[in-house]
């Protein structure tokens, strides 16, 4: 077994399985269902797909610079806007999972009487509790924003902690200061160090989280595997995906709901 | 204190298993670092030794921009590494982002600079002394450099493990041209950036502790490597 | 085989940052002998063995040998005043000079064996140079100095830290090189040495000649008042 791990770090990859590279948002990685989806991916389509775990910022410029074959984000207005200027040909919604707001457990603001999400954000912010924000330009932080926007009130103040980091460090940030903050669900469940945390409120379809996959434009770069993105998409979109998708289980919760138009 | 605990039993189960994923991007940290070193020290070492042997005019501006490099922000060498091999940019066609290539590229970069001068503090101290000597001797300029390089060779294994130790624990620059794939270009840093971001404490600890360990593993070598050498070098 | 020698130096002055060190220096070395150069402290003779060997650059005047000066350079060899020494075995800095030469490793070794059987230096071959006591220096350098066998060797001062067994040792490797045909030129305040080596004497103070000539006639009756005092032991200002 040490053999075979020296050989397959010396050695490049053997060439049995055509190799894309896709981006894909850190909350998608953190939610573990890629080691769900990969070896089905490679036993099925005989693609071996390569993620390249970033903020979805930096996802899209990988696209645009035709560095990666395909990228899967959820942040529509932003995708939207990538088709537009033609860095991928279309936009095929996959899946959703949604968010939920996380707190300290004895909930200072009372979030769980809040019936909709704008009253749970509304209620912190009469608190003045601290709310721990991505503040990273990611999906998640741009739901957010728009979650604010909706309540009318502008996250200012003491309370309100932008930090500018991914997923996880912004949970272990909110962790450490007893702070309120918007998480996918996929990460909440997957994050490790939850004490005295709880999650507070769910449920609000405003709190949806739509993912897509976006194939970079094969006119960029003769490297870009346009075929591979091609069949990628089909399989993502295929009834073995959504069986995956449907079936992937964390703490006996479902995380993610599959959507696709075929 | 908890997750430190919980990180060396993580450390010590991970080992003990000899799991095969913690195998597979331990080899690949030494490999990256080990070729980048190798690469720093072939290009550093040299260099270091020509600024403690040469006079020109321009010296004293080279060793100072030598200097200024050593604190660039990985971070830094890594965009525009990234800029460079990107597919939209000047080396594209070469393919080599999100390769264990492009990461050794920014280690290169990220650590030469402290080789050389490192290199170049011990050798210019070594030259004051032999300076006369080798004048006398007539040694031309080669042969005066490589007598710096050998018989300063403790003071050079400093610069080369300051190198290696600067290399290995470097996760700004290799997660932003490596891309952190797993199975192609994860290594032990970016291992544990990304199962710091999952909150998995402990899991991150004990590869800390792992790299740790390995940085100490390979500075003990090359030590010994040093004392056993006798006659070798004449 | 064309000699290096003679050497001639016309008016060369040595100076650091504007003051005169040595010189003006009207010398000519012929092909044979012992010169040695003596005088107080401070009155110049090192500067006037580093001036000859090319390790300084005069200011002004010629340092002139009867080869191109890379040539000359290389039949040259040189015992400093303090001895320098590699930090390599006793073997590989005798061997040193060869390698620099191209000469084989294997052909230098046996050379440096050779040389160091004569410089007693045998047991001493895979001790590391730096903890040598400083009569095993003494006599490393001067081994080092003669495996290229140079057709001229300058020695600064090569018993000045020596206790009296150690300084007659030397003299005696000194001379043996002289006899097999070195041009030696040493610099000494030690009289007692002067007198027992020298077939011609340099007589520096403040940076220049003040008297020169044949050894012994020089020792018999030097002409300058000063020169006088020197050989007497007074303090000469
Ligand atoms: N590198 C140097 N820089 C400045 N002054 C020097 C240097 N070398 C020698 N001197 C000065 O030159 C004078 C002659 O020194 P030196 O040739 O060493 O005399 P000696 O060997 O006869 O004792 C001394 O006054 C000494 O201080
Ligand atoms: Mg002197």
């Amino acid at each position: 077994m040490l053999l075979r791990a020296l050989l397959l770090c010396l050695l490049p990859l053997a060439a049995a399985a055509e190799t894309m590279r896709m981006a894909v948002t850190t909350s998608f990685e953190n939610s573990g269902l890629s080691e769900v989806l990969l070896p089905a991916i490679a036993a099925e389509t005989d693609l071996d797909v390569e993620l390249v775990v970033v903020g979805t910022g930096q996802a899209l410029r990988l696209g645009e610079a035709g560095d990666v074959d395909a990228v899967l984000v959820h942040a529509r207005t932003a995708e939207e806007a990538f088709v537009a200027a033609g860095h991928a040909p279309h936009r095929r919604e996959i899946m959703y999972n949604d968010f939920v707001l996380v707190g300290p457990a004895d909930d200072p603001a009372g979030l769980a009487e809040a019936t909709s999400a704008t009253e749970a954000l509304a209620r912190i912010a009469a608190a003045e509790v601290p709310f721990v924000s991505r503040g990273d330009d990611s999906g998640t932080h741009k739901a957010e924003l728009a979650l604010w926007e909706a309540t009318g009130l502008p996250p200012e103040g003491e309370w309100y902690r932008p930090v500018g980091a991914g997923m996880g460090a912004a949970l272990n940030t909110a962790v450490g200061m007893g702070a309120y903050v918007l998480s996918d669900r996929a990460s909440w469940l997957a994050f490790g160090n939850t004490e005295g945390m709880a999650l507070l409120f769910q449920g609000d379809p405003a709190l949806f989280n739509q993912y897509a996959y976006l194939p970079v434009d094969p006119g960029k770069n003769d490297d870009i595997a346009g075929d591979a993105a091609a069949r990628l998409e089909d399989w993502l979109v295929s009834e073995r995906a959504q069986s995956l998708i449907d079936g992937y289980r964390v703490s006996g919760e479902q995380l993610f709901t599959f959507n696709a138009t075929r | 204190m908890g997750d430190l605990l919980a990180g060396l039993g993580e450390a010590l189960r991970l080992i003990v298993t000899l799991d095969a994923e913690l195998i597979e991007i331990t080899l690949r940290s030494l490999r990256v670092t080990l070729t980048a070193l190798v690469i720093a020290c072939v290009i550093g070492l040299p260099l270091g030794g020509w600024l403690a042997v040469r006079r020109f005019r321009l010296r004293r501006a080279v060793i100072a921009t030598l200097n200024a490099l050593i604190g660039l922000p990985p971070v830094v060498v890594g965009l525009v590494v990234y800029l460079l091999l990107s597919r939209s940019g000047p080396f594209g066609v070469l393919n080599l982002l999100f390769t264990p290539t492009a990461m050794i590229i920014a280690q290169v970069v990220i650590i030469t600079p402290l080789v050389a001068s490192i290199a170049h503090q011990a050798m210019r101290d070594l030259w004051s002394e032999y300076h006369d000597l080798l004048i006398s001797m007539n040694a031309t300029r080669g042969q005066r450099i490589l007598t710096l390089l050998v018989d300063g060779r403790r003071a050079l294994l400093t610069a080369a493990l300051a190198g290696f130790g600067r290399a290995i624990g470097e996760v700004g620059a290799i997660m932003i041209v490596g891309g952190n794939i797993d199975g192609a270009t994860r290594v032990l840093t970016t291992a544990i950036a990304l199962e710091t971001g999952r909150g998995q404490f402990a899991l991150a600890v004990g590869l800390g502790l792992i790299l740790i360990g390995l940085a100490l593993v390979v500075s003990w070598a090359s030590h010994w490597v040093l004392r056993t050498e006798r006659q070798g070098t004449w | 085989m064309v000699a290096a020698l003679p050497l001639t130096l016309r008016g060369a002055t040595l100076r650091r940052r504007g003051r005169r060190l040595v010189g003006p220096v009207d010398l000519t070395l012929g092909p044979c002998g012992v010169t040695v150069a003596i005088g107080p402290n401070g009155s110049g003779k090192t500067s006037l063995l580093r001036m000859m060997h090319g390790l300084q650059r005069v200011a002004e005047g010629a340092v002139d040998w009867s080869l191109p000066e890379a040539e000359a350079r290389q039949r040259q060899a040189y015992v400093f005043q303090h001895p320098i020494a590699l930090r390599r075995s006793v073997l590989a800095n005798l061997a040193y000079p060869l390698r620099l030469r191209g000469v084989t490793r294997a052909g230098a070794r046996a050379k440096a064996e050779e040389i160091a059987a004569r410089f007693d230096l045998t047991a001493q071959l895979g001790q590391s140079a730096p903890s040598l006591s400083g009569g095993e220096m003494q006599r490393l350098a001067l081994a080092r100095a003669l495996i290229t066998m140079p057709e001229v060797l300058f020695a600064d001062e090569p018993c000045a830290a020596l206790d009296g067994a150690a300084t007659r040792e030397i003299e005696g490797h000194l001379t043996a090189a002289a006899a097999s045909g070195t041009r030696l030129v040493m610099a000494t305040h030690d009289m007692g040495q002067a007198r027992r080596i020298a077939d011609e004497v340099v007589f520096l103070l403040h940076g220049r000649i003040h008297e020169s000539g044949p050894a012994a006639r020089f020792f018999a009756g030097p002409s300058t008042p000063e020169a006088a005092a020197f050989l007497r032991g007074d303090i000469v200002e």
